[in-house]
């Protein structure tokens, strides 16, 4: 390096790194209707601009087997028609304000939202109550429906990650609640009927089971007489529990989807790994951001950085309210496909022993999770979605305001211990969707087995 | 240079545009400016090692992209690390060819072929926008190519021209930069002149003025691996910020823009004909086009598509819009202003607004105007913008079709080749 630059500034060091002032989330304030629902607000002023966002506490995990994709499908018919209202009349009402109401099914949650200039507000939450408490769930547009939701999964076929996230999900958890996504199956679609819809709906949408989060520029009790006047009537059924996990299947080391005549090669490698609960969370988001959870993660400068092979690669666990998976994604230059199977699986391994997390390492990790922490909170609909999780999953009130010193307090030990605990290469599963050749030496390499050959028409 | 106080949220936006893009590329060297923008991330003389590294320990989240206009990078940090980013951000601007090495060169345009595979080769539909690019465009014209360029262009790249490029294009007077955030003005204004004053401020570049017209009607197909046929129609329309422009925004809109919508409406939900539908003003510096696009419910064609297409446009250009359609329209532009300008940073936050105006405008200060383009449609202006541009005789149609089902496309259509 040389020393100071021609244009007067040092250029022979970066500036130093300055303290961040500690991030405290705004208060959250709580009200529960008479009906149960709870109504959680927390105040944004900055534009004119207010959000309501609904979490209901059953997702994608509840669908019974057999009718695998019913929450979706159920929470998709929502919007067709309330009252005297069709779905087009749903539409011109919310589209007439600038409203956008949104729906996202996970697997343990359903969140149905709304946004819209403030002014709108009442109307934006009057028509959401509608949709949500007394959704017509009519026969004809059920059927349209299923029309769409077939042709999507139809689409899907087209797509390679679509693919590998449908199939990976299906290795890991079989029959049990997470083994497959959202979307559901062909068939498991085409055998659902309008009375399952209803009943999921009876089931699933109940006010005690609810939280009503409202984040915008109005103060809390002006937010609770709307969700008052909303959804004050709202009665629910008795509650019903979340489907118990049925045992978790032995997935071949090795599985390929073809797909002759692909460029890239899809991937996914990963397991079973840990619940929102484990008292290792923190560790586990420090651990995962050194191993490939950031543009400097180890796998992505070694796959993307120094070899070149792909545009990025990420990791990430999924914490879920039961175990979720830890999951590797990529897509690669198909030539390179083993050799990324290989550096990947070594870097998922020698995270645990051989190469522990160093310091400066873990420091660069807790400093992009601590520094820019305040930017995750900028918008009412990032408030909003990180008062859900608190909801969710019965977060302490604090936890926001004290993620920073939590993960600031880590130790490069204690997160390589949360990583040796945690990751397993023993277990690890790869699935391929791509054009390979597994019988070559390249994979032979690998020791991972016999490939299982799948279609991607098998699940 | 431009600075926006907003002190809600403890952070700082800074946002860059250098005013070159894929149209300042030629034929044979296509793919150019993007592959460029990854070398960027590469280090420069004082900092020769990964751009991201001591931005992401600082906290800050990082980008940057290309289109056919311009190129941006931003970063959104902590109040406390402004001159961290200044200093990254001069540095790369000011001392980037001192670092860029011909194994960085070669290693950047491998992971650039990687995004070509990934995002384009590898995905359905994927090489539609270079098939209709090519067709709306001549062969000269500079908007004829797709941002990520050509494979054998790609490949023939050399490191030599890339420092030519950074010489022609990478420097203040071809740059804006604006802040955003939770700073006091004056002393931001003093980091920045100390570290990107000193920066020579090269050769003027030369605005890329290429208009484009079509005299007759294109019938194109491509084969793909897709299960479902789509269908795609293309107009050249007025540019970005042209009389015209937010018409046809707006009409783009009415058309495909939720359950509401005509096209949705229509193919969708009633003839359910159709798994999808868009449609969007693709709005740009010197020449424009509006892209409809409909996906085939499993059983139908594209020629029924397209005749539904075909009917509702033609009544648009006759009846005009309803009173209800511009009035949504009108309160929809409104809102999503309002929620993008949430954000102080990012693509699309105040920051990158502030410099699209003035890159494009000279008129950092336009927010308000351009909301009132907006305010100012009315039935007639919407009526006649889309009866003069939308019309046949002008039109590209483009069929993507399941590999060996050319039954399922448009008839008279001729194969289109894209590399």
């Amino acid at each position: 390096m040389s020393s100071a630059a021609s244009d007067g500034v040092d250029r022979s060091q970066l500036p130093p790194l300055r303290p961040v002032p500690r991030f405290t989330f705004p208060k959250v304030r709580k009200t529960t209707l008479a009906n149960g629902l709870g109504v959680w607000t927390a105040r944004h002023d900055e534009v004119p601009l207010t959000e309501f966002l609904l979490v209901l506490r059953q997702g994608a995990a509840s669908d019974p087997v057999g009718h695998e994709g019913l929450s979706a499908f159920t929470t998709d018919m929502l919007d067709e028609g309330t009252g005297s209202l069709s779905a087009l009349d749903v539409s011109e009402q919310l589209a007439r304000i600038g409203a956008q109401l949104g729906v996202d099914v996970g697997a343990d949650a359903i969140l149905v939202g709304v946004s819209s200039l403030t002014r709108f507000a009442e109307r934006a939450l009057h028509l959401m109550a509608d949709v949500v408490v007394r959704p017509s769930l009519r026969e004809d547009d059920f059927e349209r429906v299923r029309r769409q939701r077939l042709n999507r999964l139809v689409q899907l076929r087209d797509m390679p990650g679509a693919i590998a996230e449908r199939v990976f999900m299906q290795l890991l958890f079989g029959d049990a609640p997470y083994g497959h996504t959202p979307l559901g199956r062909e068939a498991s679609i085409k055998s659902i009927t309008i009375d399952d819809i209803r009943g999921f709906h009876q089931r699933a949408f109940r006010p005690g089971d609810a939280t009503l989060i409202a984040v915008g520029d109005s103060d809390h009790e002006a937010l609770c007489r709307l969700a008052e006047s909303a959804f004050g009537n709202w009665i629910g059924a008795q509650p019903s529990g979340v489907r118990d996990g049925a045992a978790l299947p032995t997935p071949a080391r090795l599985n390929i989807i073809a797909r002759p005549g692909a460029p890239q090669s899809e991937l996914r490698i990963g397991h079973v790994a840990v619940s929102r609960s484990t008292p290792d969370y923190h560790a586990l988001v420090a651990a995962n951001m050194v191993l490939g959870g950031q543009y400097v993660s180890r796998v992505n400068l070694n796959l993307r950085a120094e070899k070149g092979i792909t545009y990025g690669v990420r990791t990430a666990f999924e914490f879920r309210r039961f175990p979720g998976p830890f999951v590797l994604s990529v897509s690669v230059d198909r030539a390179a496909t083993a050799l990324a199977i290989s550096e990947s699986m070594k870097e998922i391994s020698d995270i645990r022993d051989a190469r522990p997390i160093s310091a400066p390492e873990l420091a660069i990790g807790i400093a992009a999770l601590t520094r820019g922490y305040a930017k995750n909170f900028e918008t009412c609909d990032q408030l909003a979605r990180a008062v859900a999780q608190l909801a969710l999953f019965n977060l302490p009130e604090d936890f926001y305001s004290e993620f920073v010193p939590r993960i600031e307090a880590l130790s490069p030990d204690e997160v390589t211990q949360a990583a040796a605990r945690h990751l397993d290469p023993t277990r690890l599963t790869t699935l391929v969707v791509g054009d390979v050749d597994s019988t070559s030496q390249e994979f032979g390499r690998l020791e991972l087995g016999t490939p299982e050959l799948l279609s991607p028409d098998s699940i | 240079m431009l600075l926006h106080e907003a002190h809600g949220c403890p952070i700082v936006a800074v946002n860059i545009w250098y005013h070159v893009g894929s149209k300042n590329e030629t034929p044979g060297h296509t793919g150019f400016a993007h592959l460029f923008e990854h070398l960027m991330f590469e280090g420069s003389e004082h900092h020769d090692s990964g751009f991201f590294q001591p931005l992401q320990a600082a906290g800050a989240s990082l980008n940057g992209s290309t289109n056919a206009d311009r190129t941006n990078y931003w970063e959104v940090v902590p109040a406390s690390a402004l001159e961290l980013a200044l200093w990254m951000e001069s540095d790369r601007m000011g001392f980037l060819l001192p670092a860029l090495t011909e194994q960085k060169f070669l290693n950047q345009r491998d992971v650039v072929l990687n995004e070509r595979r990934q995002n384009y080769e590898n995905r359905p539909y994927g090489l539609a926008s270079m098939a209709m690019l090519a067709t709306l465009f001549p062969d000269d014209h500079p908007y004829h190519w797709t941002t990520i360029g050509e494979i054998e262009d790609l490949k023939t790249a050399r490191v030599d021209e890339a420092h030519e490029f950074f010489r022609r294009y990478y420097h203040p007077a071809n740059a804006s930069i604006a802040l955003a955030g939770d700073f006091d003005s004056e002393s931001a204004l003093r980091l920045v002149r100390a570290y990107f004053e000193g920066i020579a401020a090269g050769p003027a570049v030369d605005r890329v003025a290429r208009s484009a017209s079509l005299d007759a009607d294109r019938n194109i197909y491509l084969e793909d691996r897709v299960e479902l046929p789509r269908l795609y129609v293309a107009w050249l329309t007025p540019a970005m910020f042209a009389a015209g422009d937010a018409e046809l925004d707006l009409a783009t809109d009415l058309l495909a823009h939720g359950k509401t919508s005509r096209l949705y409406r229509r193919l969708v939900y009633q003839d359910r004909i159709a798994t999808d539908v868009s449609a969007s003003q693709s709005s740009r510096e010197m020449s424009s086009f509006v892209q409809m696009s409909a996906t085939a419910a499993p059983g139908h064609t594209l020629p029924e598509l397209d005749r539904a297409i075909a009917e509702e446009v033609a009544r648009l250009s006759d009846e005009g819009p309803t009173d209800a359609e511009i009035e949504r329209g009108r309160v929809q532009a409104e809102t999503q202003f309002v929620q993008r300008l949430q954000t102080v940073g990012g693509f699309g936050g105040k920051s990158d607004q502030l410099n699209a105006y003035n890159t494009y405008l000279r008129r950092p200060d336009y927010f308000t105007e351009d909301l009132g383009r907006y305010a100012r449609v009315t039935h007639d202006s919407l009526r006649r913008t889309v009866k003069h541009y939308l019309r046949d005789g002008r039109r590209v149609t483009m069929s993507i079709v399941p590999r060996g089902r050319l039954d399922l496309g448009m008839p008279d259509s001729v194969p289109v080749a894209v590399s």
